[in-house]
Formats: structure tokens, C-alpha cells, sequence
């Protein structure tokens, strides 16, 4: 099976490149932040799917039926069919990127009618978290900070200064 | 016996489509669902009796002869997957009804369309038993789609503008993984020239090492973002906390483990050389970095449901560890663990749905002193918590062992690193749960807020929690922490029959070809990790020994 792959790729090198260039600009397509390229990346990696299932099948040839006449060589008519099982298979997926392909554009506009922006939404938790970090950051460079002019002030004695009035988060609320 | 096979598949989805016929009568929609599953759950049930007492079983869809139809394959490992996934969702769906949610409101006006819960309920638990029992490669990826399809309308039910956003994200990386794993398929097909499993395992032995190296690896990548394991795992936790608890708990319990059934079914029957080499070393460190990686984001966050769903991603972890040592005991301890998690998590998800009804919040810093307003819901939360870190003698506890155990029969350093990593990330969940315990139980009663939403169907914040949701809470818990202790014993040699049969790999294909699936290779426990004589093997004296159950027999190998 491995030689039929070899022999059918120069017949289909013009499907194999468009097979690169589909999964090329799917892949670009999905990574932008406007929902309506990214449903358009995903329609074009699933058309580059099916076309790569259908290479999969070997060199073309014909009707994937095979009906016999009394008298022909069965081994014959087999040779000249195309593989039917990619066939098949590829209009299964076609089938399935199609309606999920629906199902994702309705989902991108009832977010875009949600809120008036043709773009993917922050995670707001994982926002949360981020900035959470940021001002921990922030402080612990603070804190080094005044620990070096502590260090440098000649008047210091090395008792830790007492410093209030740090920003506390104001979301949280203090239990007893 | 062949009858039972496909039961769980079709009749969930011939019901789904009477169900979609049935959406003005809420009551019989109910009722078909629940008599459904429960017979989908009896069926899986004398299956894995069956199938453990006779061997593994294939039907032969439309009646075409092995590699050129769909086989549907029974073996230990489906069977027992099959059982358990219809009693969790069979639970779930007590417990969806009780919430409200499953109900038709359609008459009331309110903007729900709840009355496709039901079908698209069915369509699910369709999706993974299928994927669970197929023999086909493709038909898997159907299995898988079937199953997605469903989830992505469960996922943005109420269509909420959180559901939408944390909808987008899921949907987007699914049917990215999807497109991947018809590509796999596409390769595979034009290297072998068959999709079924069992040919497969045949043909893959003639192919040169590097294609199959680079096969297995790419069907890795591919079940890895389903499985959501490290680094694959993001979609995750950002996706899970939106959706309504019950379907969060079925999602959390079912949708991963199918990803992580599919690692284990393809790696060790397909590419068991690898799995042995290069494979296992990648999987094992993928194992060590889901763990930590999956808990250490579990620390810092505020929300109930978003610090449940990191657990999911980290406890993946322990599967992996256990199929990265390719080992009998590392199988056997990786299906325990697949089994509890499959219960626990779900367990958790249920709890925390009780106290997001109760309170209207998940939030740890508005929540507090819940063990006062509400003491048995805190009951149902602690026993599955202390659970999931691995507090004996939960089912936790021995299916840590089991690894454990494994690993240190293992010997190799890398497995010690598993070990250790495996203790440590049980440690770091038990500080997690404390921190729920004490941010959410603990303190001063709090108040529950306002229902953000009072239009839709779903009442949160009422202080009232249904007897339904409380009692099939209590139900699951009490199959978690009793059943699966009292039963831990027989699930042992089940789970460590399944992983012989996966490691053996000729049941399978000789159930699906005939005698000629016989394969002449080795498994992927026959390396020099795991000395021959110490092997378990299908012959009937050692297969008494194989089954005794106690989780020391796993030293013994």
C-alpha cells in the first residue's frame, strides 16, 4: 500500500499542494481574533481534510462500482476502480464539517448580537488572575525598592519600617 | 450476547429521535429518557459479566466481514467504560430533571428552548458508548463527532453571553481536533490501506518504524486535545465552569475519559513497539507536567467550578502515568483510575451545582459558612473531595496505589519521577479541597445572592435545593466512596484482566478476524521492563492469580 502512495503522487501533486495551501491559510485563518475568519479557517482546514482523505485513496481511475459482465476478468475491472472506502468516508466528513460549519457561524453571530463585536471575548477569570499577578508583581518590586533605600538611608537601624496603606483588592471582602 | 453489543448505541438514538418527536409532552420525554438509560445501564451491565467471563466480543455491522465493515468490539476495558459512563449519565439525568433544566418551558414563554435536552442528552450518551465500542478508526472519529455535536448545544444551552464566549473557544478547538484526526485518518489510510482497528494492528507491523512513530504520535496529539492533557489542555477550564452543573458533571466525568480510552485503545494495540520506547517516554513526561501543571492552576483560582475543572486536567495526568509504563500493572491501575475519576468527578461537579443553586455564586470569596446553612451538602462535598486527593480507603486511594505500585515495579528513575510527581500533585489536591473547605464551608453563614437571570428556567440563589438534586447527589456519592471500596476488590481483577487482554492485544484481534489475527509480535508489556515469567498471561491456572482481589497481587507482578 505504501507503493501506491509513491506512484499516485506525481499524478496528484497539484491536489497535494492545494491540500498545503488549504491547511496553510486554515491554520493562519483560525489564529486571528475576528470569529468570522476564524469559522472561515476552520472551513477551509476541513475542505483541506477531504481533499487529503481522497489522495489517500490512491491514483484515480473509475466509477468505484464494479459491475461485472459475464466472461470479464474480475481482477481487471477492480484495477481500473478507484478506491471507494476514501470516497465515502470523505463525504462522511464533508457532511459533518458542513453542519458544524452552520452551527459555529450561528454561534459567532449570537455573539456578535450579544456584544456588538465580531471578535473572540477575553476569559474573564483568566483576566482576573493575570492582573492579580501583575499587582503581586508590582508590589514585590515596590517592596525591593524601598528595601534598597532603607539599605542606603544611614539613619536606618535595621528595624523593618512600618509601612501601611498597601492597596488591598477591593473585591474581596474580609471575614472574621 | 452479540444483541447487547449495539444496544447502547442504538437505543439512545432511536429514543432521541422519538424524544424530538415527543418535546410538547415533557413527562414522557423524561420518562423515556430515564427508562432509556437505565436500560442502556442493565445491558452494559450483563455485557461486562459476560464479556469478562467469556471474552471479548465483535459484531460485524450489516453483517460485512471484518476489515471492509464497521466492528463493534466488547472487550474488558468497553465493557466496564460502557457500565460505568450509563450509570453516571443515568444519575445525571435524575439529577438534570431535578434542577429544572431537562424541563420544557416552552408554554411559560420564557426564551429557553429547553425542551432538545432531552434528544440531544440521548445523542450523547450515544456518542460515548460508540466511541467506546467501536472497532473501526473512523467510526471512531464519527463516534467522537456524534458526541461533540451534542456537547456544543449542551455547552451554550441557555445561550448567555458566558455560554457563547466559553462556547466559541470549545467548539473552535473540537472541530480543530477534528480536521486533525481526519488527517490522521487520511494518513493511515494511505499507509495501510484499512481503517479498521484490528487489520490496523496487523498492517502497522509492516510499516517502517519511523512512519510509525510518526502515526502514533500524531493520533497522540489528537486524542491529547480531547483527553486534555499538558500542553493541550487550555480550552479546559476556560470552557467547562460556563455551562449549567449537571451538564459541567457529565462533560467533567465522560467527554475526557473518552479522550484518554482512545489514547490508551489506539497506543496499545496499534503502536505497542512505540509504546515501549519512545512513545512511553513522551507520555510518561506528558504525565508528569499534566499533573502539576493542571494542579498548580487549580491554586489560584476563585471560582468553585473553574478549581474543579483544573482538577480534571491534573488527575488526566494519572491515566497517562499509568499507560506511559506500558507495564500490565500500569494499565491495570490506569483503568481503576479512569473508573474512579469517571465517578468522582462527576460527584464533585453534582456538589458543586447543589451549593451554586443554594447560593447563587461559585465564588470562594463570597462564599462562606456553608456548613451551617447547608451541613449534608457539605457532607456530599467532603467525602468525593478527601476522594479525589486519595484519602484511603476511598476508591482514590487504590487506584493511587495501583500506580503507585506500578511504578515502583517499574524501577526505571523516570518512573520514581512519576511517583513522586504523582504523590506530590495528591498532596497539593488535598491543599485545593482545604481551600474550598475553608474559603466555602467554613466561617459566618453568608447570604446567597440574587439569581443574576430570574427569566430563565434555571432559579439559583434560593436557599431551596430540590430532595431530587440533594438525594441522586447522595446516591452517586455514596456509589463513589461505599460501592467502588466494596467493589474494589472485583473492579481490581476486572481492571487488571483488561489491561492483560490490551497488553496480549491477540483477544482483540483474533475476536474481530478470526484465527487470522493471530499476530506474531510482541506487546507492549514484553520489553525488558517487565521480565516474561513475571507477566500475566491468559492461560486459566495463572488467570486465578491474575484475578485475586487485593491491590498487592499488582507487588506480585
Amino acid at each position: 500500500m505504501n507503493d501506491l502512495l509513491v506512484t499516485s503522487l506525481p499524478g496528484n501533486l497539484a491536489l497535494c499542494l492545494t491540500i498545503g495551501v488549504l491547511y496553510a491559510v486554515g491554520s493562519y485563518l483560525i489564529l486571528q481574533r475576528t470569529l468570522t475568519r476564524v469559522v472561515l479557517g476552520i472551513g477551509l482546514l476541513g475542505h483541506g481534510a477531504n481533499l487529503l482523505l481522497l489522495v489517500s485513496g490512491g491514483p484515480a481511475g473509475g466509477a468505484p462500482f464494479v459491475t461485472l459482465t459475464p466472461g470479464e476478468d474480475a481482477g481487471i475491472a477492480v484495477a481500473e476502480t478507484a478506491d471507494p472506502l476514501p470516497q465515502a468516508m470523505a463525504l462522511t466528513a464533508i457532511v459533518i464539517t458542513f453542519a458544524l460549519t452552520a452551527f459555529l457561524l450561528a454561534l459567532a453571530y449570537r455573539s456578535y448580537s450579544l456584544t456588538q463585536a465580531d471578535e473572540v471575548q477575553d476569559d474573564v477569570e483568566d483576566r482576573r488572575i493575570a492582573r492579580a499577578a501583575r499587582q503581586q508583581d508590582a508590589g514585590e518590586r515596590e517592596r525591593a525598592l524601598l528595601a534598597e533605600l532603607d539599605a542606603a538611608d544611614p539613619a536606618y537601624d535595621g528595624e523593618p519600617v512600618p509601612r501601611t496603606g498597601r492597596p488591598v483588592d477591593p473585591g474581596r471582602e474580609e471575614r472574621p | 450476547m452479540n444483541v447487547l453489543v449495539p444496544l447502547p448505541v442504538v437505543l439512545p438514538l432511536v429514543a432521541a429521535g422519538a424524544s424530538i418527536a415527543l418535546a410538547r409532552f415533557p413527562w414522557v420525554q423524561r420518562l423515556l429518557s430515564l427508562v432509556v438509560l437505565a436500560s442502556v445501564s442493565v445491558a452494559a451491565a450483563v455485557l461486562l459479566v459476560h464479556v469478562d467471563s467469556e471474552g471479548t466480543v465483535a459484531v460485524q455491522m450489516g453483517a460485512w466481514p471484518a476489515p471492509f465493515g464497521i466492528s463493534l468490539v466488547a472487550d474488558r476495558l468497553s465493557a466496564l467504560l460502557v457500565l460505568v459512563s450509563s450509570l453516571v449519565t443515568l444519575a445525571v439525568l435524575v439529577y438534570a430533571v431535578g434542577q429544572g433544566i431537562a424541563d420544557a418551558r416552552a408554554e411559560t414563554g420564557t426564551r429557553m428552548p429547553v425542551s432538545v435536552f432531552h434528544p440531544v442528552y440521548l445523542v450523547l450518551s450515544a456518542g460515548v458508548s460508540l466511541a467506546f465500542l467501536t472497532g473501526d478508526l473512523f467510526n471512531l472519529f464519527v463516534a467522537f463527532e456524534v458526541m461533540l455535536c451534542a456537547s456544543y448545544v449542551l455547552i451554550t444551552l441557555t445561550g448567555s453571553a458566558a455560554q457563547v464566549r466559553a462556547g466559541m473557544t470549545y467548539v473552535t478547538v473540537s472541530l480543530l481536533a477534528s480536521v486533525l484526526f481526519v488527517t490522521a485518518v487520511g494518513l493511515i489510510y494511505a499507509a495501510t490501506g484499512t481503517v479498521n482497528l484490528a487489520d490496523l494492528a496487523l498492517r502497522l507491523q509492516e510499516t517502517p518504524p519511523g512512519l510509525r512513530l510518526a502515526l502514533g504520535l500524531f493520533l497522540l496529539v489528537v486524542f491529547g486535545v480531547k483527553a486534555a492533557i499538558f500542553p493541550l489542555f487550555f480550552w479546559l477550564p476556560d470552557s467547562y465552569p460556563t455551562a449549567p452543573a449537571p451538564v459541567t458533571a457529565v462533560f467533567a466525568g465522560l467527554l475526557t475519559k473518552v479522550g484518554v480510552y482512545a489514547i490508551i485503545r489506539t497506543q496499545t494495540l496499534l503502536f505497542p513497539e512505540e509504546l515501549d520506547g519512545a512513545t512511553g517516554t513522551v507520555l510518561l513526561a506528558i504525565a508528569a507536567l499534566t499533573m502539576l501543571v493542571g494542579i498548580l492552576g487549580a491554586i489560584p483560582q476563585d471560582d468553585l467550578k473553574r478549581i474543579l475543572s483544573f482538577t480534571i486536567v491534573s488527575h488526566i495526568g494519572y491515566m497517562i502515568f499509568g499507560l506511559g509504563l506500558a507495564s500490565v500493572a500500569g494499565l491495570t491501575g490506569a483503568v481503576l483510575y479512569t473508573v474512579h475519576h469517571i465517578v468522582v468527578q462527576t460527584t464533585l461537579f453534582l456538589a458543586g451545582g447543589l451549593v451554586e443553586r443554594r447560593m447563587a455564586t461559585g465564588s470562594l470569596h463570597q462564599l462562606s459558612g456553608l456548613l451551617h446553612l447547608a451541613p449534608f451538602t457539605a457532607l456530599l462535598f467532603l467525602l468525593p473531595a478527601l476522594n479525589l486527593a486519595g484519602i484511603p480507603p476511598f476508591s482514590g486511594f487504590v487506584a493511587k496505589l495501583a500506580l503507585v505500585q506500578a511504578g515502583v515495579v517499574d524501577g526505571s528513575a523516570t518512573a520514581y519521577v512519576l511517583v513522586a510527581a504523582s504523590i506530590g500533585t495528591s498532596l497539593l489536591t488535598l491543599y485545593v479541597m482545604a481551600r474550598i473547605w475553608g474559603g466555602a464551608f467554613w466561617g459566618t453563614p453568608s447570604r446567597p445572592h440574587a439569581d443574576p437571570d430570574a427569566t430563565d428556567t434555571l432559579a439559583v440563589g434560593t436557599l431551596q435545593v430540590p430532595r431530587l438534586m440533594t438525594g441522586v447527589t447522595a446516591v452517586v456519592v455514596a456509589l463513589g466512596v461505599a460501592g467502588l471500596v466494596v467493589v474494589a476488590g472485583p473492579l481490581y481483577g476486572v481492571a487488571s484482566r483488561a489491561a492483560d487482554d490490551l497488553v496480549q492485544r491477540t483477544p482483540y484481534t483474533t475476536a474481530v478476524l478470526g484465527q487470522g489475527g493471530r499476530l506474531v509480535g510482541p506487546g507492549p508489556g514484553a520489553d525488558s521492563r517487565v521480565p516474561a515469567g513475571q507477566r500475566a498471561s491468559t492461560s486459566p491456572g495463572q488467570r486465578a492469580s491474575t484475578s485475586s482481589p487485593s491491590v498487592s497481587s499488582a507487588v506480585q507482578r
